[in-house]
């Protein structure tokens, strides 16, 4: 168990490339952070330069307190969950595991009781005797893991591990791995582009764009106050809508002249903004109460089961409104819309795209 | 679909005459090993002559130096087949994973040695060779078979490498193998296919090899078997019989260190150790 800090690193590749910015975390003993952005972000930069597969170019990172950039991968004492799973293919399951214990030269009754207490916990027990080659990818994964358990490193590092899974699959291994945290209470830097695993595991989430750090918080305030428009726009799913504007006293007036009166408007510039909200953010108006922002026609109905999801589009841009399942909207459907007075986002207009309220 | 009657009898014809092509050589020679005497052309169609005996394959035994050109020959080829594979593994390994300045350049050179006819190459190579005062020596025809063999070699198992994922050295590395530990103990057991392949053509160039032996080595003690060989077939009097059955029992090496390594050939070692 250890703590994981990451000093302003930096990642520029022989080519010219630079994959990673000024990347500081700070990771506690035993939390489980989310690396998650889009592809090319440099979310496996970064998690490689922690495996020490990839050199680095600026910065330090320190495991426990102890500054580990020049250490080889072998002596930082993590495992790593790669992606395509890198099983050895000449070596059974059971060597597979025992491999990085009998590079460390542990004793053999010790590496027996690890490997077969990690078989225990991953129910693969019965496939030791095998050879990756004769299991299936959801059995390799398993074995992967029992690779990185027995090793009882500081550090686990896990790289998109579930995105070769098919759907049911994941949801497993997804459930599996935020049990086998809870039980080793162990540190893990997770890279993902999936934002349900970004949400369902990390104690916090780091998003990324373009090697930068966009924000770092728990998934909830990530959901809830996103930093910035990037950050709104990729989490979430169907994905936030955004409204471009001004405000004015007060008021966010849309380029085509809908007002929405804002709660608190104090702090608040006057200038060109950017309103978001959340297909489940917006609230149907049934006349009187308030003025409606938006009057539309729905388009595009997607009646999921227990909820409905309506698009419309406002100034040629296509929304999302999440609608209740019991109201069986149609196409052609007009709705009056408000917005939840929570669930009210402002961006700045310009490049950065940085919250307002 | 079944292909129409006349296209397969054709296809068959066709392969037909390219085996028979292929195979009548090696059956004559067969024939006249175990002619009696020293015919050369004979009227008699059957393979195996009525009168056949194997005198000739006794005498290479008994009365020719066949057991010494076959223990130089084996000497030469296996030190040839031991260096290739040793420096092939290393040097492929380098050209397919570490970036270094002329790493492409490098890669160009070794590639363009092999656009040249080996002849050619054979004047620069022997007058290297007497240089190092290595004319008649085992260590001669070393160097030159090693040089002529090892720039395919190279290329092959740099491809061979290729194929086997990065990240299986990175889990090893992680697991605690220094890059050295990495390679010796998870890349180079999953490249033994192209180390098999490596070794089964260093050994056959420097099995068969005939042109280069004759200029490097003079005393017929140390002749290798093609050398050899070839003394039986003289300008006045040739010894066919001789130099037929020699020629096969010349084969017969290689055709054993085929069989036995075929099982090796298969590929798809490494099937099962990540997903694509
Ligand atoms: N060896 C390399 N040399 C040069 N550029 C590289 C190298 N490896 C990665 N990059 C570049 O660095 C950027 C970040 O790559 P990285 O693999 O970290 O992305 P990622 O966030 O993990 O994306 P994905 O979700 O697709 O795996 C990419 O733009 C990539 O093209
Ligand atoms: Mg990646």
């Amino acid at each position: 168990m250890a703590t994981v800090e990451l000093r302003r690193i930096e990642k520029k590749y022989p080519n010219g490339y630079q994959a990673v910015r000024e990347v500081s975390i700070e990771i506690a003993d035993g939390e489980f952070l989310v690396l998650v952005g889009p592809s090319g972000c440099g979310k496996s930069t970064t998690l490689r330069m922690v495996a020490g597969l990839e050199a680095i170019s600026g910065g330090e990172i320190a495991i426990d307190g102890r500054v580990v950039n020049d250490l080889e991968p072998g002596d930082r004492d993590i495992a790593m969950v790669f992606q395509n799973y890198a099983l050895y293919p000449h070596m059974t399951v059971a060597d597979n595991m025992a491999f990085g214990l009998k590079m460390r030269k542990v004793p053999r009754a010790e590496i027996e009781r690890r490997v077969e207490e990690a078989a225990e916990i991953l129910a693969i027990g019965p496939l030791l005797t095998r050879r990756p080659r004769e299991l299936s990818g959801g059995q390799r994964q398993r074995v992967a893991l029992g690779r990185a358990i027995v090793r009882e490193p500081k550090v686990f590092l896990f790289d998109e591990p579930l995105s070769n899974l098919d759907a049911k699959l994941r949801v497993q291994t997804r459930a599996e791995i935020a049990r086998l945290h809870r039980r080793l209470a162990s540190t893990v830097i997770y890279v993902t582009h999936d934002q349900v695993e970004a949400m369902t595991l990390g104690d916090r989430i780091a998003v990324m764009n373009q090697g930068v750090v966009q924000q770092i918080a728990p998934p909830l305030e990530i959901y809830r106050r996103p930093a910035n428009r990037f950050v709104a726009a990729f989490v979430g799913s169907p994905a936030m809508n955004f409204f471009p504007g001004q405000i004015a006293d007060g008021v966010f007036e849309t380029a085509c002249g809908r007002k929405l009166p804002l709660r608190e408007p104090a702090g608040l510039p006057d200038g060109p903004a950017v309103l978001g909200v959340r297909p489940e953010d917006f609230r149907v108006v049934t006349g009187g109460e308030e003025a409606a922002f938006l009057e539309v026609a729905l388009d595009v109905v997607e009646h999921m089961g227990p909820e409905t999801m309506a698009h419309f589009r406002v100034d040629g841009q296509d929304h999302v409104v999440r609608l209740d399942a019991a109201a069986a909207a149609q196409p052609g459907d007009a709705v009056s819309l408000g917005v939840q007075p929570e669930g009210l986002h402002l961006f700045a207009a310009d490049d950065t795209g940085q919250r307002l309220n | 679909m079944k292909e129409p009657r006349l296209i397969s009898l054709a296809r068959h014809a066709v392969l037909i005459v390219f085996s028979a092509i292929a195979v009548y050589p090696a059956l004559n020679v067969l024939s006249i090993s175990l002619r009696p005497g020293n015919r050369l052309r004979s009227t008699d169609l059957a393979i195996i002559p009525a009168d056949w005996t194997l005198a000739s394959y006794v005498e290479l035994f008994t009365e020719q130096p066949f057991l010494t050109w076959l223990g130089n020959s084996l000497l030469v080829s296996g030190l040839v087949t031991l260096t290739g594979v040793a420096l092939a593994s290393i040097a492929g390994y380098a050209f397919s994973r570490y970036s270094f300045t002329g790493r492409r350049a490098m890669m160009l050179a070794i590639l363009t040695t092999q656009m040249f006819p080996a002849t050619m190459l054979l004047l620069p190579l022997y007058i290297l060779i007497a240089r190092l005062g290595l004319v008649n020596t085992y260590l001669g025809l070393l160097v030159f078979y090693t040089s002529t063999a090892l720039p395919f070699c190279v290329w092959q198992m740099k491809g061979f490498y290729d194929t086997i994922p990065a990240s299986l050295e990175e889990a090893a590395r992680i697991d605690g193998c220094s890059r050295a530990a990495a390679f010796w103990r998870v890349i180079l057991p999953l490249a033994a296919p192209g180390l098999v392949i490596t070794a089964l053509f260093s050994f056959m160039t420097a099995w068969s090899e005939y042109i280069v032996a004759a200029q490097v080595m003079q005393d017929e003690a140390m002749f290798t078997l093609p050398l050899g060989i070839k003394g039986f077939q003289a300008s006045l009097s040739s010894q066919w019989g001789l130099y037929a059955a020699a020629s096969l029992l010349v084969s017969v090496p290689v055709v054993i260190l085929f069989l036995s390594l075929s099982r090796y050939l298969v590929s798809g070692l490494t099937l099962g150790s990540v997903k694509e």
